[in-house]
């Protein structure tokens, strides 16, 4: 195991915690604001790559798939969000049932609606080539991953800090009571930032689907990690997703390279050790 | 209805199962009816946390697998548990799944709300990550495939035999539950449901309440554990999955918790949908999501807070004002 | 264009009503009706190679009007859901509710081990037209008697495959394959029977099932070696050639034959041509019945068949060729199942008998995938073309059942990595 072996597990390992950051900080901001565990998340995900394949198969236009499926995952998340989540007020095991079954919902209708098979999303021919750097291959399509995380990643980080909505959002994730009583309108905040997590999701289906494939069943296999970023870099936290992400991204890498037989393991495990010492993960705010 | 009331209506409704599954039922609706009582213990064990003490459990198919593995192990390279020696294997897997939560619960059980939520949700991802890749000891995917059902004079691979047995076992715990519940212990629990800190000031340890709770629970979800490997036959990592886990606390919310008898009900819909309807319907994903979604949403008290609602609405077309609503929520 | 399955396949004859309490009226085992039990996952990640399976033994039903010779076909199906115990809590309601003669199916080598019991249990006939798990008609055979198979064993055509790989003068390979039973048999055979010709194994990577970024699998692949043999299933196949081109790879790539299907072939891209592969079919094959089976199954079902489809349209065919025997009776199931290891057909993918250990003895067929116009069709399509074809492959290859039977199942460590470092 050289230099070379590491500089591209590394490589690897980063641009896999890209795609998970997309995925994760959408549920982060989910949970620090609503306090909602959205198990339907990971369907968000894939309806993203359903969404573009459609778009793809229609017009062509990969390029075009993109905002088009993450805008259509958005307005289901905000219909979710309006019609079903919003009534039911504050009380975490409802509504995690709440979203439960909207999984098995879209779980069916995705079958019924695209197949069976497994699919997959084709990028355009320049972004499947590698660059060649001092005789180590990077895959294009890696570095665009890691790219696109980082300006969504600087556009969110802004948007939170500069904006007033973000200062509204990031209010409410601190106290949400008290955000009310100086006039923020928390409904609309929790809309928002519901909506904006299902856009956030459904873009990492079309980014990932061409990574990872577009098949019935990647929902569920994706929502337990995801869930792992959040945990460990806590929730309710941008920079915490993104911190997460890397971890789990490097950690599940080195894992499967190093230690094959224990993989799962070694992800689960020191989220139990991060939930019991210190619930809110280790970059979320008491 | 009076406490008598209710226990002459569960009897009634077990000596009309009994005679059902003697004289009515077809071999695989047996099969069914037998899977619904194993996964009633399995969401009665899940209502003393949930119902009782407040406890949303997102782990709880983790106890299932460890008292299914224990009997798939022991059986397989031992042949314990094939004769008398099955009783032993019912206290181990009960005893099992007790220690199991005893470990887990001394992480879980100082998180409140939806952290509980989150780290129930982890630890049962590691039992599973575990009974996936732990290859030498439980087969990995492949799982284990059960060499046959105990016979100690009595046989149970038949299956009526065996159906007394788990009925039984049933009874046992709706029975040792029930007691439970009504107990001083059982009643501290519902205050601490109610509201943890007064009970903290009353000077209860609510943490070592909660605890032992939660080690009752993973012991009754083993003992459904073993009685399951028997049933199925086989034991695999798809026994402790996120879904197993999930579809137990619908049960319990959709049957009504806090009423042990609620998670039975709940228990035998969900197993109804996923064993009998699947195999006549395509579509029958749709009824389990829709039942998930409907429950939540129109039923919040479940299917056994029904009555008191009916109630609720006499008493206000009745004219008569109620001042504050009945909590069914929990 | 919105790509629907364009199965058009109605949902199996369902049985009984949805009432519980009576459940089935139907009078026991009449000899004019064969109810046929058939377990494929219908939903889940598996859902689209069940279509596959399901319509491959409907089209020969369909094709004889559901007349096995005088007996009434009954085709009822369960969705296993790719999932081993699911697929045993089905298989419990089709002997049980159904009283079926005979249950086909299961995906997974796992659902086969997981199936092989009930059969005994039920004493009801299991034929895993697909599962591919080697015990069940190995070592394990004595335990399961109704146990008779129509498909494979996955070490089967790796055995010729590594002899093959001999003759291209590779000397050493690294194997990457899924990690669970199917993959350690298909890596196993074909290293086996590599290493007995000279060559050697000098790396055995194991992704877990389901794997899609192989980024930390890839770099691991050790420099020296003169090919690569992966084992992939499902969506995993779509992905490795990818990431395995766009990391630079210039090596030849073997695959075991689930790798190159026809189930993925149509989705894959131009990475994969080239790359060879083994196993009893391909729609490639250029005889007479298989071209006119890829045309018909195509113009029903708007794709090329893959070998799940043609294993269940082969099983149909040979459970027919038993019930023209018997004029339509249902002999029995001991008696079915003796019947069964008789007959000899000459399928879609060439000529079959079974072994003692009622496993199918057939050719296997070295594979390249290449792109071009193929049966008559007007447009350039990846093929598996036919390169060579051993004849009349036993599961024991060259070694006779005895020796092969005295050295275990493969498995993750077996047969050991001795050029390993």
């Amino acid at each position: 195991m050289d230099a070379e072996f590491w500089i591209i597990q590394v490589f690897n390992g980063l641009s896999y915690g890209a795609l998970l950051f997309l995925l994760a900080a959408g549920l982060s901001l989910i949970f620090g604001v609503m306090r909602i565990v959205n198990l339907a998340h990971g369907s968000y995900f894939l309806l993203g790559g359903y969404v573009a394949l459609t778009v793809i198969w229609t017009t062509d236009l990969w390029v075009l798939s993109i905002p088009a499926a993450a805008l259509a995952i958005a307005v289901v998340g905000l219909l979710m969000e309006r019609l079903f989540l919003r009534p039911l007020g504050f009380d975490p095991l409802r509504q995690v049932l709440l979203t439960v079954g909207f999984a098995f919902l879209f779980q069916q209708a995705a079958l019924d609606i695209w197949g069976g098979d497994s699919l997959d999303i084709t990028p355009p021919e320049a972004l499947t080539r590698s660059a060649v750097i001092g005789g180590i291959y990077f895959p294009l399509y890696r570095v665009f991953m890691i790219g696109v995380a980082v300006a969504i990643g600087l556009a969110l980080w802004l948007a939170m800090e500069k904006t007033r909505m973000g200062a509204m959002v990031r209010a409410a994730v601190d106290d949400s009571e008290m955000a009310r009583g100086v006039g923020v309108d928390t409904s609309l905040v929790s809309m928002f930032i519901f909506a904006l997590g299902a856009f956030l999701a459904g873009l990492g289906g079309v980014i990932g689907g061409a990574f990872l494939g577009v098949y019935p069943g990647l929902d569920f296999e994706i929502l337990p990690i995801a869930f792992a970023v959040v945990i460990i870099g806590g929730m309710g936290s941008l920079g915490g997703a993104a911190i997460g992400s890397l971890i789990v991204g490097l950690a599940d890498n080195f894992g499967k390279a190093l230690f094959p037989e224990i993989s799962y393991f070694t992800l689960y495990a020191p989220m139990v050790l991060i939930l019991a010492l210190k619930p809110t993960g280790l970059f979320g705010r008491e | 209805m009076s406490e008598r009331a209710k226990i002459i209506a569960v009897v009634a409704a077990l000596v009309v199962l009994v005679l059902y599954m003697q004289f009515g039922a077809t071999s695989f609706v047996r099969l069914v009816i037998t899977q619904a009582l194993i996964f009633g213990i399995l969401a009665m064990s899940l209502d003393i946390l949930l119902g009782y003490t407040g406890l949303p459990s997102l782990g709880q198919a983790a106890y299932l697998g460890m008292g299914a593995y224990v009997a798939a192990i022991l059986t397989t390279r031992f042949g314990f548990g094939l004769d008398w020696t099955f009783w032993l294997l019912i206290v181990l897997g009960f005893v099992i799944g007790a220690v199991t939560a005893a470990f887990f619960g001394l992480f879980a059980i100082r998180a409140t709300g939806v952290y509980f939520l989150m780290i129930t949700l982890a630890l049962g991802q590691c039992v599973w990550g575990l009974a996936y890749r732990w290859n030498s000891l439980t087969g990995g995917d492949n799982g284990i495939n059960m060499p046959g059902r105990p016979d100690f004079g009595l046989d149970l691979s038949n299956d009526m035999n065996f159906f007394y047995v788990v009925l039984g076992f049933f009874v046992a715990t709706l029975a040792a539950l029930y007691l439970l519940v009504k107990s001083p212990f059982g009643r501290s629990l519902v205050g601490i449901r109610e509201s943890e800190l007064r009970m903290r000031m009353l000077g209860y340890n609510t943490w070592l309440h909660k605890y032992v709770a939660f080690i009752i629970a993973g012991g009754f979800g083993g003992l459904a554990g073993v009685l399951w490997a028997f049933l199925n036959g086989l034991v695999s990592p798809e026994d402790v999955i996120l879904a197993t886990s999930v579809d137990a606390l619908l049960m319990v919310v959709l049957g009504g918790p806090g009423t042990l008898i609620g998670g039975v009900i709940g228990a035998g819909l969900v197993v109804f949908v996923r064993e009998y309807l699947s195999t006549v319907v395509e579509w029958w994903q749709y009824v389990l999501g829709g039942m998930y979604v409907l429950t939540i949403l129109y039923l919040p008290g479940g299917l056994m807070g029904i009555p008191e609602r009916i109630r609720q609405r006499r008493a206000q077309a009745a004219g008569a004002v109620r001042a504050e609503a009945v909590s069914t929520s929990h | 264009m919105l790509r629907r399955p364009t199965t058009g396949f109605p949902r199996a004859v369902k049985l009984g009503a949805l009432a519980l309490g009576a459940g089935l009226a139907a009078a026991p085992a009449a000899a004019e009706e064969l109810r046929i039990g058939f377990l494929a996952p219908m939903t889940g990640i598996f859902a689209q190679v069940g279509k596959d399976m399901s319509n491959g033994f409907e089209m020969y039903v369909d094709e004889v009007k559901g007349d096995f010779a005088g007996a009434k076909v009954k085709f009822i199906l369960e969705d296993g859901q790719g999932k081993p115990p699911v697929n045993v809590r089905k298989a419990e309601k089709l002997t049980r509710q159904d009283k079926v003669h005979v249950m086909i199916g299961g995906l997974l080598a796992s659902t086969g081990y997981a199936l092989a019991p009930v059969s005994t249990r039920e004493k009801t006939v299991y034929i895993p037209s697909v599962a591919a798990a080697d015990d069940l008609t190995q070592r394990e055979a004595s335990k399961y008697p109704y146990v008779v198979r129509t498909g494979w064993t996955s070490s089967q055509p790796n055995h010729p495959f590594g002899e093959w790989a001999c003759e291209q003068g590779y000397k050493k390979i690294v194997a990457i394959g899924a990690d669970y039973a199917f993959g350690y048999e298909v890596v196993g055979g074909f290293q086996r029977a590599f290493e007995a010709c000279g060559g050697q194994v000098i790396q055995k990577i194991w992704p877990p099932l389901g794997t899609k970024d192989f980024g930390p699998f890839i770099p691991t692949i050790r420099e020296d070696a003169d090919a690569i043999f992966t084992l992939m299933v499902g969506p995993m196949s779509l992905q490795f050639p990818k990431q395995l081109a766009a990391s630079g790879n210039k090596k030849p790539v073997l695959g075991g034959g689930t790798s190159y299907d026809e189930f993925v072939l149509p989705s894959m891209g131009d990475e994969s041509i080239g790359h060879y592969s083994a196993l009893q079919y391909s729609a490639a094959i250029d005889t007479p019945k298989n071209r006119e089976f890829v045309r018909k199954y195509r113009e029903k079902y708007g794709k090329v068949p893959s070998y799940y489809s043609e294993s269940n349209y082969t099983t149909a065919q040979m459970i027919h060729e038993v019930m023209k025997q018997t004029k339509g009776k249902w002999p029995g199931a001991g008696k079915f199942v003796q019947m069964l290891s008789k007959v000899k057909v000459d399928s879609v993918r060439g000529p079959i008998r079974l072994d003692e250990l009622r496993n199918p003895v057939h050719n296997v067929y070295i594979r390249k995938v290449e792109k071009k116009k193929m049966h008559g069709y007007d447009q350039d399509e990846l093929w598996n073309t036919v390169i060579k074809t051993y004849p009349n492959v036993s599961q024991f290859w060259k070694w006779g059942k005895d020796e092969f039977l005295k050295q275990p199942v493969y498995s993750r460590d077996f047969p050991p990595c001795k050029f390993c470092q």
